[in-house]
């Protein structure tokens, strides 16, 4: 019967091929969001504005700003002559820090005092702020020591190990290999076989020898397919379009895709065994996908998270791809290191595709 | 202006990319009067409809609909039009009042004629019972008359009804015509598209269309006229009526013909003439009588005459074989079938028993138990208690092999639209397990068979309706099952695509093949050797189409059609049912 499968799985394809429409979203979000996110979802700070507000004048405050002036994140200074200018530029979101020099800071450092500087943080976009207030914080902190030169008794260096400079793409471009292949695997599973259900070709395969088995795995199959070409090209796109190093090897990342889509397909079966036409199914997988991929750690630490979510961040298989793909590319990840997060996307799939099988029975036999 | 004329067409041609829909088209639509509109498939019904309703923009000519241009006076005209497309838009979720009420703030009924609007349609449309339904959960027929609740009410003066009794029973039928006879009565001008031509027969008038162009305007009796000693009846025909049949229609006299029950119609060439009955091999008791002409004999006739009786299809299709063991009097099999859904018994205890190369037809009004009876048999539905088997074989238990021995035909074109002919076919024989030289062979027979070569890279949503049903054809028989389940197969389909659907079938059935058959057309359950009728759940009659007239035909009275025969059997059993209770 394996000729069955087959002929069920070349169908699913010619199905996706065939229809410009299905064609297209298979292949624009892969493409869209390999061109959008590497920039659009960066967590570095550029291009912001600082204000700054200079009670001073004098030699020292006007190094420091131009110190400021000079630092890659901050482009644009805005010099704000009052405390109510200083509060509206951050009010209208002209400025996203601004700074306040206060009027004795060049009298005070001359006379070998401790001199103040106010930074004042837009509160509504915490994040960002305080990634500028950390920039901020490192030009001030210079521009202190070379005031004082002495000897401080210790000093915090730090490496970022995997990523040493810090490169926001190393992190979001293997990130983007499970985002994208979820929900191309989802769009074969849960959609196709619910648009079938609409069309009445369900029926046609019904009541053909198949068994509801066979007829799963026709859709899962062609939904892994789908998932690791498009891991594929994410991946290669990643390694020589953005030159993000690949340390691990290519085998374990292709096991590692093939059971994530097993996983997926496992969610988008039960899905599809769940509802009755593709409006349902769509919004079905919406509604898995939107906590799956927040709750993932793609976006905020799973250790930050209430221990209820961080029970269902662990049954997410989107957090457990994440940590592999993560793994296998930055960090040379072999199957041992792997191996922790691959047998929960084995059992997640086990468990959703035994699932959707008995729904799946259930429902046919109604 | 003609002050009868309530539509005025006038030269209207439509053309679009692909060719033309409408050639010049000039005809007046009288008023007050039911005029239906007839055609094959393609024909360019829709597209008038559509026209007339001011959807479509004539591309040359003109048009007035109560004196008003569809598309310049538009405002207007909708204030005076109602159209109702074949589906029409109900909102499945919402309730039989909501939709009403939806409708109705459409239509800008407000005020106190709000409520009595609503009190006379429901009353009118018999569906005052059920206005806290959904619409979804309504019978075809209940659906189609909410429908048309909604669109009488703006109180239209035009009434554009698209095809609204396609998977309609004949009891709903006939209740959807008399509501509709009630309106033009009190003066509203009515287009009825249809391709049941026993309701055509009892418009005013008739258009009949063919390719674009009016082939026929007027009344239908003058259509049948032209038919007068041209329309036989071949009787007391002994040996297999299928083979009389397909002799009839190969000598040079006859034009077309089709099975009633155990006679044979026959529509000669020219009156007079009609065929040596020694070649048919009829037997020696048969013989001819003439009957009246019907309008579909004229309409066949029109369009150049029936597609003969050849059936290619039959020529290549090997004898079926059944298995050693397997009872050839017992095919298909049900015995004591029930199904319930929660408190709902939709099948109770039916039994029947279907031989080797018969065909058995399941009849019944909309939501009586056929489709749960006809989805059991094929195995898409488990049964509550009692069994299905086909060729001995239990659907339960060894499902997937039972299934093997069927083919099946849904009553919507279920192939994958998207998918190129030639794609549907390799798909549909490999999931039957056909590949390598056999699948080749199957598929080019196919092709061959059907005809199908020009259209192998077209997408199977793109055919013409009647090479779709073709594919949907060749795909349930493939693998050349001794069994073939057909639900509603020519649902909406034309005669002339019908007859060479049945010519195909007939020749399969010479091959020993078994069918199953869901029908609303009562024509068709003339073809079926025996028939069982479904009503409430029960089998309430059942036997060969004739033995069925019989059982409903009244003392004194000649022979009655299936349609009446049906109506009637359903009445009975409903008067039984009030002298239990009484």
């Amino acid at each position: 019967m394996w000729h069955a499968i087959l002929t069920l799985v070349r169908k699913e394809l010619q199905a996706i091929m065939g229809d410009s429409q299905t064609r297209a979203m298979m292949i624009m979000p892969v493409i869209l969001q390999l061109l959008l996110f590497p920039f659009a979802a960066t967590l570095e700070v550029k291009n912001s504005t600082l204000a700054i507000y200079n009670e001073d004048g004098g030699a020292a405050s006007i190094e420091l700003i131009q110190r400021l002036a000079a630092a890659k994140a901050f482009p644009r200074l805005i010099m704000v002559n009052s405390e109510e200018q200083l509060r509206q530029s951050i009010d209208a979101q002209q400025a996203l820090l601004a700074v306040r020099i206060a009027a004795d800071f060049t009298r005070r450092l001359a006379r070998g005092e401790p001199a103040q500087v106010q930074a004042i943080i837009d509160g509504r976009r915490s994040n960002s702020a305080q990634i500028a207030f950390g920039y901020a914080q490192q030009v001030i902190r210079q521009f202190a020591e070379e005031q004082r030169p002495q000897v401080l008794p210790a000093r915090l260096t730090v490496q970022h190990l995997y990523n040493p400079n810090l490169e926001y793409r190393w992190f979001v471009l293997p990130s983007l290999v499970a985002l994208i292949t979820t929900i191309g695997c989802l769009m074969v599973t849960a959609l196709s076989l619910a648009r079938e259900r609409e069309e009445g070709t369900f029926e046609q395969l019904l009541v053909s020898p198949l068994t509801p088995g066979y007829i799963m795995a026709g859709k899962a199959v062609p939904g892994i397919l789908v998932a690791v070409i498009q891991g594929s090209i994410i991946a290669a796109a990643a390694v020589w379009v953005y030159h993000v190093p690949f340390t691990g090897s290519v085998w374990l990342l292709y096991l590692s895709m093939l059971c994530y889509g097993l996983s997926l397909s496992g969610f988008g079966l039960f899905i599809s065994a769940l509802c009755a036409n593709q409006q349902q199914a769509f919004l079905g997988v919406f509604g898995f996908m939107a906590p799956a991929i927040i709750l993932s750690g793609y976006l905020a630490p799973v250790e930050n998270m209430p221990v209820i979510l961080r029970a269902v961040s662990a049954v997410d298989p989107v957090t457990h791809f994440i940590v592999i793909v993560k793994g296998i590319f930055l960090k040379g990840h072999g199957f041992v290191q792997v191996w922790p997060h691959l047998w929960p996307l084995l059992a997640i799939a086990a468990v959703t595709l035994g699932l959707a099988y008995t729904l799946f029975l259930f429902r046919s036999g109604q | 202006m003609n002050d009868a004329a309530a539509i005025i067409i006038r030269a209207v041609q439509y053309r679009f990319d692909g060719g033309t829909a409408l050639h010049a088209l000039d005809v007046d639509i009288r008023r007050s009067v039911i005029t239906g509109l007839v055609g094959p498939d393609g024909a360019g019904k829709t597209t008038l409809m559509r026209i007339m309703a001011g959807l479509l923009k004539a591309s040359a000519g003109q048009i007035l609909v109560d004196g008003l241009d569809p598309v310049t006076e538009a405002a207007e005209l909708r204030l005076r039009l109602g159209y109702m497309p074949q589906k029409f838009g109900l909102y499945e979720d919402l309730t039989v009042q909501e939709n009403l009420d939806l409708y109705a703030d459409l239509h800008g009924v407000l005020g106190p004629a709000r409520a009595s609007s609503f009190a006379h349609l429901l009353a009118f449309t018999d569906l005052a019972r059920f206005t806290g339904r959904p619409a979804g959960k309504l019978s075809g027929g209940m659906k189609q008359k909410l429908g048309l609740a909604c669109t009488l009410l703006g109180s239209p003066r035009v009434l554009l009804l698209d095809e609204p009794s396609v998977g309609v029973d004949p009891i709903s039928r006939r209740e959807l015509w008399k509501m509709v006879g009630t309106l033009a009565d009190a003066g509203m001008t009515i287009v009825w598209s249809t391709a049941y031509l026993d309701e055509a027969e009892r418009c005013s008038e008739v258009l009949l269309m063919n390719a674009g162009r009016l082939e026929y305007a007027g009344t239908p009796a003058s259509l049948s006229e032209r038919m007068q000693g041209r329309c036989l009846q071949l009787r007391n025909i002994v040996g297999s009526r299928r083979e009389v049949l397909q002799k009839a229609l190969r000598a040079p006299e006859v034009s077309d013909g089709v099975l009633q029950g155990e006679s044979i119609r026959l529509v000669l060439r020219r009156a007079d003439e009609p065929p040596q009955l020694d070649g048919l091999q009829a037997g020696p008791e048969a013989y001819l009588v003439e009957v009246r002409p019907r309008l579909e004999d004229a309409f066949v006739d029109l369009l150049g005459g029936g597609p003969g009786g050849e059936s290619v299809l039959a020529e290549h299709m090997p004898e079926t074989r059944v298995d050693r063991g397997v009872d050839a009097a017992a095919m298909i099999s049900a015995d004591a079938l029930t199904r319930r859904f929660g408190d709902f018994v939709a099948t109770d205890r039916i039994s029947f028993r279907v031989r080797r190369g018969e065909i058995f037809g399941l009849l019944g009004p909309n939501g009586a138990g056929k489709s749960t009876t006809f989805k059991m048999m094929c195995g898409l539905l488990a049964p509550s208690s009692g069994t299905a088997q086909v060729m001995g074989l239990d659907l339960k238990t060894s499902a997937s092999h039972a299934r093997r021995q069927i083919g099946y035909m849904a009553q919507k074109f279920a192939l994958y639209g998207n998918l190129s002919v030639a794609q549907n076919l390799s798909f549909f024989s490999g999931i039957y397990g056909l590949r390598g030289d056999i699948q080749a062979k199957q598929i080019a027979d196919m092709v061959r068979v059907f005809e199908l070569q020009p259209f192998l890279a077209t997408q199977a949503g793109a055919l013409p309706l009647g090479f779709k049903q073709r594919l949907a054809l060749s795909c349930a028989i493939m693998h050349q099952p001794p069994l073939l389940f057909l639900d509603e197969p020519t649902s909406g389909v034309d005669p002339i695509t019908r007859r060479e659907f049945w010519t195909h079938i007939n020749g399969l059935v010479e091959k020993g093949v078994t069918v199953m058959v869901t029908t609303h057309f009562m024509d068709e359950a003339e073809y079926c050797d025996r028939i069982g009728l479904i009503y409430r759940g029960r089998m309430i009659a059942a036997g060969t189409p004739d033995r069925l007239k019989q059982q409903a035909t009244r003392a004194g009275e000649e022979e009655i059609t299936m349609a009446e025969a049906f109506i009637r059997l359903v009445e009975q059993d409903d008067g039984q049912r009030e002298e239990l209770r009484a």
